[in-house]
């Protein structure tokens, strides 16, 4: 009985640190989904007035045309996949893996037809193991990726587009719906076919050409357009992790209430038996 | 003297925002001045400096390309990056400006070549805004 004893308690102790350690998890998690939160709010009028802008020069005189607004028959594909870098997220990546590789599977017979632009380790890992072709990889974000972070990988990625690898592509993320829910998106970035606007269209003058502005314009749109869906995703993982931290400390403390009330129930067992044994040797005695 | 209102925007958020007399920046096809009341027109910019006129004051910005709007009553800068003279770091653009001219120096392929001259202007331009140097 006394090793048993010791056993619980060693267990409870464990149990204890554990939950400590999940608890502090959670809260790093929700102070950086805090400021995930403001980053977005601060990239906000920036994607507002790109978006306005685009629309407006895109739509607004009909002899305007770009390589980027016009679809052209697909023979490759490409995929960009936003993941976390580390786990510990609940479901965070396992849900978007799964929702990229059904996609895969779907639609494409041969890996001719399509590859990946890997944001995040836990993505790059999955596709390396399963030799799903990554043409692209970036890992190591910090958890406030600020532009200057992703500009590289979203240039090169705009320029496939442009340069004729891929015929379109998609982007891959989780969308930040609130602290408890996120959603996985799947989102058509090149080309751009469905603009549209509710707002009324501003007519502008174009220094020098509508073409030559539409070359600058439509590559930083859709450079910020993966910077949004970065933020967004960066957004659901802290949540994510703050949520599953929460479930791990709230598992922890119903373990430990289990532990403590068999470790009671044990020790007062041993205590009876004492007794007992003490009773009988008296008994014995008489 | 009538004004018009400008914001400096890039996806890190808002850097300058304020009712300014004139502004002039570096496009694409040349040096562009806007005032109040100016007509609808988007412009495309060099990596350059943004001049924004109030009173005797100037206030330089140094962008990093991007595009410019002009509306009537307001003007709005959407850059990917743009920082105003007070806030350069003057040791990181030196640093990168050195960075930028080895790569230069060293033969490399076309992209890595454009990518680091593009990189050096940069570097030169903030430190040319935060010289003041225009």
């Amino acid at each position: 009985m006394g090793a048993s004893l010791r056993d619980i308690k060693t267990r409870i102790n464990t149990t204890k640190k554990t939950s400590q350690i999940t608890k502090a998890m959670e809260m790093v998690s929700a102070s950086k989904l805090n400021r995930a939160e403001h980053n977005a709010r601060s990239f906000a009028p920036y994607m507002e007035k790109i978006q306005d802008v685009v629309v407006s020069v895109a739509l607004g005189s009909n002899d305007a045309s770009h390589p980027m607004l016009i679809k052209r028959p697909v023979k490759k594909t490409g995929y960009l996949v936003i993941t976390s870098d580390r786990g510990l997220a609940g479901a965070y990546n396992s849900n978007i893996l799964r929702a990229v590789y059904q996609t895969i599977q779907e639609r494409h017979r041969s890996t001719d037809e399509y590859a990946i632009i890997a944001i995040g380790r836990v993505g790059l890992n999955f596709f390396k193991r399963r030799n799903i072709p990554v043409v692209l990889s970036i890992t190591g974000l910090p958890d406030q990726p600020s532009f200057a972070d992703i500009k590289e990988i979203a240039n090169q990625t705009v320029n496939m587009f442009a340069d004729g690898t891929f015929d379109e592509l998609y982007m891959f993320y989780n969308h930040f719906v609130n602290a408890i829910q996120q959603d996985v998106t799947k989102k058509k970035l090149l080309p751009l076919t469905d603009l549209v606007s509710d707002k009324k269209l501003t007519m502008y003058e174009f220094e020098p050409s509508q073409e030559e502005i539409l070359e600058v314009l439509l590559p930083q749109y859709a450079e910020s357009l993966i910077y949004g869906a970065l933020l967004d995703a960066k957004a659901s993982e802290h949540a994510a992790r703050m949520t599953a931290m929460k479930n791990a400390t709230d598992n922890a403390k119903e373990l430990i209430r289990t532990l403590t009330l068999s470790y009671n129930r044990a020790r007062q067992a041993a205590i009876t038996q004492e007794i007992t044994e003490i009773v009988a040797g008296a008994n014995a005695l008489q | 003297m009538k004004t018009i209102k400008v914001s400096v925007v890039t996806p890190d958020g808002p850097v300058y925002e304020a009712d300014v007399e004139m502004v002039s920046a570096k496009a694409k096809s040349g040096e562009l001045g806007v005032l109040p009341g100016h007509i609808p027109m988007v412009a495309p910019l060099e990596i350059g400096a943004v001049r924004l006129k109030k009173g005797n004051e100037t206030e330089l910005i140094a962008v990093s390309g991007g595009f410019l709007e002009v509306r009537p009553d307001r003007v709005t800068i959407l850059a990917q990056a743009a920082e105003r003279a007070e806030d350069i770091d003057v040791a990181r653009a030196k640093a990168a400006k050195e960075r930028a001219e080895r790569r230069l120096q060293a033969k490399q392929d076309d992209i890595d070549f454009k990518r680091a001259e593009l990189a050096l202007r940069r570097a030169i331009n903030r430190l040319n805004v935060a010289q003041r140097k225009f």
